[in-house]
């Protein structure tokens, strides 16, 4: 859709935007610097761009961002790892076989509706450490959409692209491999997408309640000891780094799945 | 003696039923045929639309079960599909994800065939087809012939027995279907397999046939049973020949059905679209 409507005129796509992103720029400069209250939302302790940009220097050349980075890395790699090679195993097979499916699916559609925030509590006294409650938690947030974009594109193969597999001689393992698994990967790639920006948002909060070190922690903690400006990078740090590794699992996918946006454009 | 026919046969199917769907709405798709087919001879099965001669073709892949009766295939029953009988679907079943030459290894490689030698093989059978240097081409960059090709080409490179084709260029226009049809009496009379084609178009029947099975609407049974005697190579000449109109004036009245009676289109892998597959062994 974007593709087909995307224009090839530099003004609509670099300058447009770019004057739309100053503005709202210059909106908040304004609304800060003369501490604008609308009654219903106040700017009087919003910090300016100046300050927001001076504490963001200060953040990259203090020795605590590499800590709070690489914490936050670490835990978002590992729950969502975890979530990835979960979801995408257990949705080949339910989208696969459908007495799984009415085995595993129903515990899973009643876990799937609570909020990963709403874990919290109870993550903290499952694990013995609040790094490994953590991590469940991004565990959490990333695996249900991996798993049900998996079922849905699994259950979405033509199954004349089965039949014909088995009619060249493909045994299932093969049929699973060769063809299940490539004909839902666009599917898995959207979910692998999407859960990569749940999971950076839930383990945020989940930094903000129990964490020593990340960049919830670091935001959180920034507000807590009126470092306001603080407040701002850390936000403008966790939109870019869910931003950054959306990106790394999209342009993956592309790689991986050619024929796909191919077909797309034909 | 029976048994000795249906051993040197390629097909044989005796009192052959099979039923579709569940419950209430299951019903006899194909009711009690009997043919056989001897060994590389050009069947064609002719048929108004739903009148289960893809279904009889879907138990020849062994995608269906029959309820009834018994096929045989070189004088075995039919089990499940398998890479001795490859099976031409209408179209879009090539793999998108493979290019145009590991689609035409495929079979190739659930044998256990090694990388290079599948290509070759692969190589040689495109050539076959006439499509050598698009190799590296994507399905969805094909048109609709080449991409029949390719199906052809995919299902030859296992040397099947038998040759199912379910109206393979029925989605074609005119032209490239008669070029298809020309390439693929070529090819047959190089590979001399059995092939069972089927198709609702008379004139395809009568053009490439040695025999034609003629099927009632459902439920279907085989109400005719045509010898097709021109000399090959055939041309597309012969199209417009006396005995040719013959034949299809013969095959018109043996079609004729009354109006208002148009059935859904069967698969060979049973309902159509939203119904769910029924008996995939």
């Amino acid at each position: 859709m974007a593709t087909a409507s995307s224009p090839t005129n530099p003004w609509l796509r670099i300058i447009l935007p770019s004057l739309s992103l100053l503005a709202c720029l210059v909106l908040w400069h304004l609304a800060a610097t003369y501490k604008l209250d609308l009654g219903l939302v106040s700017f009087v302790y919003v910090p300016p761009p100046a300050a927001v940009a001076e504490a963001a220097w200060n953040l990259a050349t203090s020795p605590k961002l590499l800590p709070h980075l690489g914490s936050s890395l670490g835990r978002v790699f590992a729950g969502y790892f975890a979530a990835a090679v979960l979801g995408v195993g257990i949705g080949l097979f339910i989208g696969r076989w459908k007495s799984l499916e009415s085995i595993l699916l129903p515990p899973l559609e009643v876990l799937r509706p609570i909020p990963a925030v709403a874990w919290i509590p109870l993550a903290i006294l499952m694990f013995p450490s609040s790094e490994l409650s953590m991590i469940f938690i991004t565990f959490t947030g990333a695996l249900f959409p991996i798993l049900l974009n998996t079922i849905h594109g699994v259950e979405a193969v033509d199954k004349r692209l089965v039949a014909s597999a088995r009619s060249l001689g493909a045994k299932p393992w093969a049929i699973l491999r060769e063809i299940i698994l490539p004909g839902a990967a666009p599917s898995i790639i959207t979910g692998l997408s999407i859960g990569m920006g749940t999971s950076w948002f839930c383990l945020v909060t989940a930094e903000m309640v129990s964490g020593q070190w990340g960049i919830g922690y670091y935001t959180w903690e920034s507000y807590l000891i009126r470092r306001y400006p603080d407040i701002v990078v850390g936000m403008l740090l966790i939109g870019v780094l869910g931003m950054g590794s959306s990106f790394l699992i999209k342009s993956t996918g592309r790689f991986l799945i050619p024929w796909y946006h191919l077909r797309r454009n034909v | 003696m029976n048994a000795i026919a249906s051993a040197s046969s390629a097909v044989s199917a005796s009192e052959l039923s099979i039923h579709l769907g569940h419950g209430a709405d299951r019903f006899e798709a194909v009711q009690k045929v009997h043919f056989t087919i001897r060994p590389a001879e050009f069947i064609c099965i002719l048929g108004p639309s739903g009148c289960g001669k893809s279904t009889l073709l879907g138990a020849l892949a062994g995608h269906l079960k029959p309820s009834h009766g018994q096929l045989l295939v070189n004088g075995h029953p039919v089990g499940g599909p398998g890479p001795d009988r490859g099976m031409v679907f209408q179209q879009h079943t090539l793999f998108p994800w493979r290019d145009v030459i590991d689609n035409v290894a495929f079979g190739l490689k659930m044998r256990g065939v090694q990388k290079l030698e599948r290509r070759n093989q692969a190589k040689e059978i495109l050539q076959l087809v006439g499509l050598e240097g698009f190799e590296k081409r994507w399905p969805s960059q094909l048109s609709g012939g080449m991409q029949q090709r390719v199906e052809i080409a995919r299902v030859l490179v296992n040397r099947p027995s038998l040759l199912l084709m379910d109206e393979p260029f029925g989605a074609l226009d005119a032209q490239c279907r008669m070029e298809m049809q020309q390439l693929l009496l070529s090819i047959w009379a190089r590979i001399r397999t059995t092939v069972v084609f089927v198709t609702h178009d008379i004139d395809e029947a009568i053009f490439m046939a040695d025999r034609i099975l003629v099927m009632s609407p459902r439920p279907g049974r085989i109400i005719e049973d045509l010898r097709v005697n021109f000399p090959r190579p055939r041309h597309t000449e012969i199209v417009t020949s006396p005995d040719f109109m013959h034949l299809k004036r013969h095959c018109l009245e043996l079609l004729r059905h009354e109006p208002g009676r148009a059935l859904p289109r069967l698969s060979p892998l049973g309902l159509p679209a939203e119904q769910e597959l029924q008996a995939v062994i």
